[in-house]
């Protein structure tokens, strides 16, 4: 079985590989186990671009197996880190008010310490009360838990009202576009009871962990990030290659078809929807936690429709393509709008890259639609097609 | 102007003078003055004074070192004497243009003469009397309290001035600030006044201030429900304070007060806010809430105790409870209070609202008049409410129905259609930076507006789309990334702050109907524009051939093409139209709204749920999609109104709700043409 699985998967076992190696490097070159070549930032930007190719591979489960253009999985991305953020900012508080309050005259109650950490941590939006829903904040697990249930839960809710009603294709694009509008100006009301646009920050301390420095724990995240991602792309490869594979991949070939032939389409497709949102999820968890700020910006529907870029430009279909996508753009991304781009001088115009490199994503996206619709991976397939033949 | 009308605001006068202003006033024509009479009326004085100086001269202390306390007695002084030329003294007065001239304390006004010198006015006669040299003679300069005191007894005056606009100024100045003694003036002067207008400004104000200050309680009472229909803020303002309430309490019935309810602890009131009532007045023992507990045990902290528990036990409640309990025993705390003691306390004593006029027949007049202006303001929000969704719904609709044809025609939905409503507004702005007329500027970007976003959209869908057909998954993203690049093209050129697009004069302002309602003119427009476009595309869909022609592609192409029509030429005619409709929403949206590159993104969502609420392809589906969400987000923002994040988001969801039962919109096509 195992043999099969990676014979019918040669991209597994390479992945794993060139993903094992390039951890290892950054670890060898970084500032807390190795030569200090690579400044903590660095492991950071490495850290969290493997969450973001995570979630990628999530994004070509849905649409590039599926055929379901969710332009909602960056939600369920943020929801995650909204959920370990919780944790993370109370436990943090917590350590803080007591701490502070080691000098009173008197012990401070549990109700006194609650209170206090109320006020820290709402204190930004006028409240002083924790809200409801952080009843369960201060425990570890149950917040773990719920980076899992809450986004799946909202998936498979969202998901069964729609797919029971047959809304496809388009349609379903914008619908989901109208949950990620709707939820991420939710979370921009102060009195959601999740600090409105100021969002949960101050998640790159990790309570109990203080001692440690953040070169330290930007190498553990990374490990993780890696771990989480490896295990993605095995789980992803596991599930496509097999007959629930196939299923799938018929129904975006030909959904009535499929029908027709006795399959219950729409469970599948709630399947796959709500799986891949928990995979957003648990990639969201990992990912804040290295970024420090979760707020509702990066909720907005745009990061969806990156999210659908980023796949696109890398390739639907396959999954090592949305990792070279992810990957791809939104270090290319980070690099350009950093500022570390050399000015292009054209005579009588200097591009600056800060700006025009929008303009450049953009077009460029018009042109890996028009001429190359597999993206890059397609063209990497081309070119290995062609040596064999 | 201003000054004297805010010191007119501040009124002390006293009735008599306004009766006898309106007496002086009426003889101003007998402007000439007796000598005789002088004589009469002030035998000790030389009979070179003339009247008003003579009485001036009984209470020359009082003109000269004026005061507000002294003042009245000038005043009724100069009204007593009903001389025509005492309104001017006084005018003349509070605007400190009298002086006293040193030698023998007489007053005159002055005039500028040669050099140093000041021509004397006689006060009496208006004439100059000589001159006098600057050092010799002193302005008058009373305070502003004096002044107000001036002006206040002029507004009875001035309310039966031949001048319209004195009339107009002295009611504005009581309807600012009303005084008891306006009543009587005000109502004399009704049956005098000529101007319909202004008459019927003074009944009303009659009837405020009567509300206040009418002698009987009947004719407040009359007063009062007068207003029950009544929207205006002034209206409201001299009823409020009638009903103004304060929380009181008493043992057994409350007496001598005008209670407006009684008030049962934990119903009406909380029954710690009333208790702490009863504890401000020292009525009750304060030893109620954690924190005070929590005080009185750091205040009794020994050797690391307090009452026998050691301190750093205290980190329970339970334990501090325990440690208080023991302080009550030694004497060191009062006794804590429990809810039980807390209920027998307040069992005690009847709490109630009492109002603060006395007056019962009033003040229940005057809380019905309320309630019932209350209803009639709600029904008048409420239709402002309707026209507040009207305009929205006029707005959504510009901004859709491009994208609804398009999307019916050609199955893609346009994500750069945000865009086109930028370069639409970005079209006007630079219109109105070559053309400085904005009646004229606004013109000419309408049509241009059209062109430029219809040529935009032509060249998209020949350069774009066209070759995605049949993948209208990857036109969606393709059409994305031409809007982020535009997007960003547009702030690289025009930068990212807000561009304004100013409405020709015309436009400014608001139609008002009442207190209430009012819609500005701009919105007005906007909605015409709607209709006209309503129409227009009515008209182009099923009275011309290329309507014929849009309505058989939509339906279905392969059988259009069949039948002779070109759908490449279709799908190239309706994405500029869609587009060039587009621009012109764009032009109108830019009026009331800043021009700044996201102005599209705000709209296209919006646009996108008309669409899918309204159904694809029909003018008549997209006018029933913004009309229910621009009602939508009326009316969620009227039960929310301070947050309308919150309304965007129930909308979204209730449009998400509403897909499940009409998945393909209100107005969906049937039969043949429904197939995908």
């Amino acid at each position: 079985m195992k043999n099969t699985f990676l014979a019918r998967n040669p991209s597994v076992l390479v992945f794993i590989l060139l993903l094992a190696v390039i951890t290892l490097l950054a670890t060898v070159f970084s500032e807390a186990y190795g030569t200090g070549l690579l400044p903590t930032n660095y492991v950071k930007i490495l850290g969290k671009t493997l969450c973001l190719c995570l979630i990628a591979i999530a994004m070509d489960l849905v649409w590039g197996y599926c055929g379901i253009l969710s332009l909602g999985h960056f939600a369920f991305f943020g929801l995650g880190g909204y959920m370990i953020g919780m944790w993370l900012m109370y436990a943090r508080t917590e350590d803080i008010v007591i701490a502070s309050m080691t000098n009173a005259a008197l012990p401070p109650t549990p109700d006194e310490v609650r209170d206090a950490i109320g006020t820290q941590i709402f204190g930004v939006v006028g409240g002083s009360d924790v809200p409801l829903v952080w009843s369960f904040a201060h425990s570890l697990p149950i917040q773990l838990a719920l980076v899992v249930l809450v986004p799946g839960l909202l998936a498979l809710v969202f998901g069964w009202l729609a797919f029971r009603s047959r809304v496809t294709g388009v349609y379903l694009s914008i619908l989901t576009q109208a949950m990620t509008l709707a939820l991420s100006l939710y979370l921009f009301q102060n009195d959601s009871g999740l600090r409105g646009n100021n969002g949960l920050s101050g998640l790159q301390n990790i309570p109990g962990l203080t001692d440690a420095p953040q070169s330290v724990l930007s190498i553990w995240f990374m490990w993780g990030s890696a771990l989480a991602l490896g295990l993605g792309y095995v789980f992803a490869a596991w599930m496509v290659s097999g007959k629930f594979g196939n299923v799938v991949k018929a129904i975006r070939d030909d959904e009535a078809r499929i029908r027709f032939l006795g399959y219950s389409v729409e469970a599948y497709k709630l399947f796959i929807f709500t799986v891949t949102a928990v995979i957003a999820a648990i990639a969201g968890a990992i990912y804040y936690p290295q970024a420090g700020i979760v707020n509702p910006a990066e909720i907005a529907p745009i990061a969806s429709i990156y999210l659908a870029v980023w796949v696109a430009i890398g390739g639907r279909g396959r999954l090592y393509g949305a990792v070279i996508g992810a990957a791809l753009v939104s270090l290319l991304s980070s690099w350009f709008t950093g500022g570390q781009a050399p000015d292009l001088p054209l005579g009588f115009y200097t591009v600056q890259w800060v700006d025009w490199w929008q303009v450049l994503l953009g077009l460029s996206f018009v042109l890996v639609t028009l001429f190359a619709p597999r993206g890059i991976a397609g063209m990497f397939d081309r070119l290995v097609r062609k040596d064999a033949a | 102007m201003l000054r004297p009308i805010l010191i007119a605001a501040f009124l002390i006068a006293t009735s008599p003078i306004f009766a006898l202003a309106q007496d002086s006033s009426a003889e101003t024509g007998a402007a000439s003055v007796s000598e005789e009479v002088i004589v009469d009326a002030t035998p000790e004085t030389p009979t070179a004074l003339g009247p008003l100086q003579a009485i001036l001269q009984e209470h020359r202390n009082e003109v000269a070192k004026a005061s507000r306390r002294t003042v009245d007695e000038v005043i009724d002084a100069v009204r007593a004497a009903k001389l025509p030329q005492g309104l001017t003294f006084l005018e003349r007065w509070g605007d400190r243009e009298l002086w006293q001239r040193e030698e023998d304390g007489l007053f005159f006004f002055t005039e500028k003469a040669d050099g140093q010198d000041l021509t004397l006015i006689d006060i009496d006669t208006g004439e100059a009397v000589g001159t006098i040299s600057k050092g010799d003679i002193k302005q008058l300069k009373p305070n502003s309290g004096v002044r107000t005191v001036i002006a206040s007894s002029l507004v009875a005056s001035q309310l039966e001035d031949p001048d319209p606009a004195r009339r107009r100024q002295a009611l504005d100045a009581i309807e600012r600030r009303a005084e008891k003694e306006h009543l009587e003036p005000l109502r004399a002067s009704i049956e005098t006044e000529e101007d319909p207008a202004i008459k019927a400004r003074k009944e009303r104000l009659l009837r405020v201030i009567t509300i206040s200050f009418g002698q009987t309680t009947e004719t407040r009472v009359d007063a009062i429900r007068s207003f029950s229909q009544d929207l205006s803020l002034d209206a409201r303002a001299a009823l409020n304070p009638l009903v103004v309430t304060r929380i009181g309490y008493s043992e057994g019935e409350p007496e001598g007060v005008n209670v407006a309810r009684t008030l049962t602890p934990g119903k009406d009131i909380s029954r710690e806010v009333a208790y702490k009532l009863l504890v401000d007045d020292e009525k009750a023992i304060a030893a109620r809430t954690r924190a005070e507990r929590k005080a009185a045990l750091e205040a009794n902290i020994e050797d690391g105790t307090v009452g026998g528990v050691p301190v750093s036990e205290l980190s329970s409640q339970e334990a501090r409870d325990r440690a208080y309990s023991s302080l009550v025993d030694e004497g060191k705390a009062p006794p804590f209070v429990t809810d039980e003691t807390m209920d027998a306390e307040l069992a005690k004593y009847t709490f109630y609202e009492a109002y603060a006029d006395s007056n019962a027949e009033v003040t229940t007049a005057a809380a019905e008049t309320l309630d019932s202006i209350d209803q009639y303001v709600g029904l008048n929000r409420f239709f402002s409410l309707v026209l507040d969704g009207l305009s929205l719904a006029s707005i959504y609709f510009l901004a859709a129905i491009g994208l609804a044809i398009t999307f019916g025609v050609m199955g893609v939905i346009n994500m750069a259609h945000g865009e086109f409503i930028m370069i639409g507004a970005y079209t006007g702005y630079v219109v109105q930076q070559i053309i400085p007329n904005y009646t004229v500027s606004i013109l000419v970007a309408l049509p241009l507006a059209f062109v430029i976003a219809a040529a935009a959209g032509i060249a998209l869908e020949r350069l774009v789309i066209r070759h995605l057909a049949s993948r209208p998954l990857e036109t969606l993203l393709a059409t994305f990334g031409v809007s982020i690049a535009l997007q960003q093209i547009a702030k690289n050129v025009f930068g990212t702050q807000a561009r304004p697009l100013t409405s020709p004069s015309w436009l400014d302002g608001a139609w008002v109907i009442n207190d209430v309602v009012a819609v500005s003119y701009i919105r007005i427009a906007i909605f015409v524009l709607a209709l006209v476009f309503f129409a227009l595309l009515l008209f182009v869909l099923n009275r011309t051939r290329l309507g014929l022609e849009v309505r058989a592609v939509t339906q279905n192409p392969r059988m259009a093409s069949s039948m002779g029509i070109n759908p490449d030429r279709i799908n190239m005619l309706t994405f500029g139209l869609g587009s060039g409709i587009a621009g012109i929403a764009g032009v109108a949206i830019g009026l009331f709204a800043k021009v700044t590159s996201e102005l599209g993104q705000a709209y296209i969502v919006q646009s996108f749920m008309t669409v899918v609420v309204g159904g694809v392809g029909n003018i008549w589906g997209t006018l029933a999609g913004a009309t229910m969400i621009g009602f939508l987000q009326k009316v969620i923002e009227f039960f929310n109104p301070s947050n309308t994040l919150a309304a965007q988001t129930y909308m979204i969801i209730f449009i998400i709700i509403f897909i499940q039962f009409r998945p393909k919109g209100i107005i969906a096509l049937k039969g043949r043409a429904a197939g995908d």
